[in-house]
């Protein structure tokens, strides 16, 4: 057993309103550069869809991910390593900025400058890359929101398979859901194994995936490698970037800040213990349905004294341990079973993990329409189709996500009860395996959510920092270009990073 | 003596090559940020996958071609028993071969970086420069088998072999000695050549330092401490 120690992060997509505060306070601090205007580290998708980029699920189309072979091996499903060096001059696998969007910005100034005309002036898009008008804007990282499209296009999504998808497309039967998503920073990554620079690595402390800039050479493979496609190709820079997960924030004990500024309180940031030996048994387990459990299987219980005993062999901190036995991600997924990896049959073991939404059933379920199961309403009846959320949480598998809807009906119409007609109704209760401490824990966590129980987050602890003496009259952040501050010439073709050298647009009247 | 050979043959590749390995050390040292490939495939992939194989395959052999001919000494090359004209033979087939790949290729991707509005705006000056004299340099290189017809003795070649061989073991003097009587194409396409390890630390050839072989035995998971 080799102990390791994550962050992870849960999202109750129950209580997630598509508001994009997530989005926007990640773009502006981590994004909002030339070069990377397309790119959100963070984005709010409306399920159903085909996202951002462009059907990013489809593994048929996009090949990121691991594939099992049938000797039981993994390897990338782009092609193992001789594959992908052949393909490095030029990537077949690699979205182009379509399948984003081009960036634009919009010529406010002409709406300052126009003279005087019949009609009113308008501020028109151009693109930020080759400066030139833009007629019309095709696509984006919330393109689809709240179903935005037409259905044909939305009914391409991935997790349709398997479902009669077509009845959705009618106006009475429509449902949809939000999804934010960023990095997973995956216990088994596919963009850390395509590399061939060897630039992006996994911390060791706490999980987070990092592409390091200075030893990126830009060979794109890491792309097509994510299957979740949350690695950018900057084209300024030439280098890759991705979800950071704040971790100079995370280092301080602070949470992301997308976790921070999320007005819905819907993200939880906790530490996981994990066993490091058996990353690649649970990752390649034959079956994609037993991924989800696979990868539960290797999480460890840290109230276990043989755990806490080899963790702190393997130099895991005290206060990360009590960050553990706090954690709410270890409540979420483990305790309660209510979170849910996104897309476990991409094997590359997920470490962000969703609560599935809850959807329009019980006033329906009240009036008689619907089937009751028990004091539960039948889960058949929700809006969205439970094999929808399988597809997209579980491989497939129904089973974990109805328990999870389960529970949380089940803990609504216990508190219903409690807190409306003064009744301790633990029948209902019985009907899901809680017990009622249990209930109370999962409501002050997932109904309440206080910023203190939703971010349980360790300092990072000194036997972890950098020698500070060695940094002393350092250039703390740099763009490579050492000690200056990017202004004037670079001998070696540096392009200044701070700056939007806007292309000017002629403007004709 | 010629002065303006010994000026162009002889005292700047020395010039050049001390520019080329500084360069290249500094620049990886104190700039590694800017060290990377520069690719602008996801700008636009039209037509790029063939035009970016085609070139690449083809200046990698072009490359190892020029290598076998002008670093391994030619008593090498008797010893497997490849006479001189045969050599010339081999070198202008083989190489006129990929020569006209990497043609195709480099024009594909010329006409891309000039024309694509994306790719020409987020182009550096330094881009564009590489890649025209990349291409002239290939162009006169190509010329230079028409030339080679008229001499299929192998004289002409033996004569350059013999500059790069004088000048690789530091005899100045005596390396420009052979390439004064040559065709002007072979010496222009010699001087571009030379000019360009002089610009390589400044451009995006930089990458080519970077060819990933260590992927091939690394373990595909890395995990580092902080």
């Amino acid at each position: 057993m080799k102990v390791r120690a994550q962050i992870g992060m849960v999202l109750n997509l129950d209580k997630c309103i598509g508001c994009h505060t997530c989005s926007v306070t990640c773009k502006n601090v981590w994004t909002s550069r030339e070069g990377m205007e397309y790119a959100w580290f963070n984005n709010v998708e409306t399920k159903p869809g085909i996202g951002y980029p462009k059907e990013w699920e489809n593994q048929d189309k996009w090949n990121g991910g691991w594939v099992r072979s049938k000797s039981g091996k993994l390897s990338p499903k782009q092609g193992g390593k001789v594959r992908i060096l052949a393909n490095i001059f030029a990537n077949p696998d690699l979205p182009e900025i379509d399948d984003y969007y081009e960036p634009f910005d919009f010529d406010y100034q002409h709406l300052h400058r126009a003279g005087e005309s019949k009609h009113q002036p308008i501020a028109r898009p151009r693109s930020l890359i080759s400066g030139q008008r833009m007629e019309k804007i095709h696509w984006g990282p919330n393109w689809e929101e709240i179903l935005g499209t037409e259905f044909s296009k939305r009914r391409k999504d991935k997790n349709f398979d398997q479902i009669q998808a077509d009845i959705y497309g009618q106006f009475e039967k429509t449902f949809m859901m939000y999804l934010p998503r960023l990095c997973e920073h995956c216990l088994n990554p596919a963009c850390v194994a395509s590399c061939p620079s060897g630039a992006i690595y996994k911390r060791e402390e706490d999980g987070i995936v990092l592409i390091d800039q200075d030893k990126c050479r830009g060979w794109r493979m890491c792309v097509s490698g994510c299957p979740y496609k949350k690695i950018y190709y900057n084209w300024k820079s030439g280098k890759s970037e991705k979800c950071i997960f704040c971790y100079p924030r995370i280092e301080a004990g602070q949470p992301t800040v997308c976790s921070e500024t999320c007005v819905g309180r819907i993200r939880y940031l906790g530490v996981m213990l994990y066993d490091a030996d058996k990353i690649a048994e649970a990752a390649s387990v034959p079956n994609d349905k037993d991924l989800y459990q696979a990868q539960c299987d290797i999480f460890l219980d840290p109230f276990n004294p043989r755990v806490i005993e080899a963790a702190k062999k393997e130099g895991i901190p005290q206060n990360w341990l009590d960050a553990a036995q706090q954690s709410p991600v270890y409540k979420m997924a483990m305790e309660w079973k209510v979170a849910l990896p996104l897309h476990p049959e991409y094997r590359t073991l997920p470490m962000v993990w969703y609560v599935p939404p809850l959807s329009p059933i019980q006033t329906a379920a009240e009036a008689g329409n619907v089937g009751m199961d028990g004091v539960i309403p039948d889960l058949k009846s929700l809006r969205i189709p439970i094999k929808y959320l399988a597809n997209l949480l579980t491989a497939g598998e129904e089973q974990p996500v109805i328990r999870a809807l389960e529970r949380m009906l089940a803990m609504r119409s216990f508190k219903r009860s409690q807190q409306v007609d003064g009744v301790v109704d633990t029948e209902v209760l019985n009907q899901v395996g809680l017990e009622d401490w249990q209930v109370e824990e999962m409501y002050r966590y997932m109904a309440l959510a206080n910023y203190e129980d939703r971010f349980v987050i360790p300092t990072s602890h000194t036997a972890y920092a950098e020698n500070a003496y060695d940094m002393k009259s350092g250039c703390g952040f740099s763009f490579g270009d050492g000690c200056s501050s990017g202004g004037g010439v670079d001998l070696f073709g540096g392009k200044g990073q701070g700056v939007r050298q806007v292309i000017p647009v002629d403007m004709k009247e | 003596m010629n002065f303006f050979d010994m000026l162009v043959f002889g005292i700047y590749p020395y010039i050049v090559s001390v520019i080329f390995f500084c360069g290249c050390l500094l620049r990886y040292d104190r700039n590694q940020y800017t060290w990377k490939a520069g690719s602008s495939q996801m700008l636009t992939s039209k037509n790029f996958r063939i035009g970016s194989n085609l070139f690449h395959i083809g200046i990698i052999m072009i490359f190892a071609g020029h290598f076998a001919g002008l670093v391994i000494p030619y008593e090498v090359w008797d010893w497997l028993g490849i006479s001189l004209p045969a050599k010339q033979l081999i070198a202008m087939g083989v190489g006129g071969f990929f020569g006209v790949l990497c043609f195709i290729g480099m024009t594909i991707l010329v006409y891309r970086r000039l024309f694509n509005p994306r790719v020409r705006a987020s182009s550096s000056t330094m881009d564009t420069t590489i890649l025209l004299l990349i291409y002239i340099q290939l162009i006169l290189g190509i010329a230079s088998i028409f030339v080679s017809t008229g001499h299929m003795d192998g004289h002409e070649m033996k004569n350059l072999m013999s500059w790069s061989r004088y000048l690789l073991t530091f005899r100045p003097a005596e390396a420009i000695e052979f390439i004064g009587e040559v065709h002007w194409i072979y010496r222009a396409h010699v001087f571009w050549g030379v000019t360009l390890f002089a610009l390589f630390p400044f451009s995006r050839l930089v990458h080519i330092w970077s060819v990933p072989v260590k992927y091939v035995n690394r373990n595909y998971q890395v995990v580092r401490q902080k």
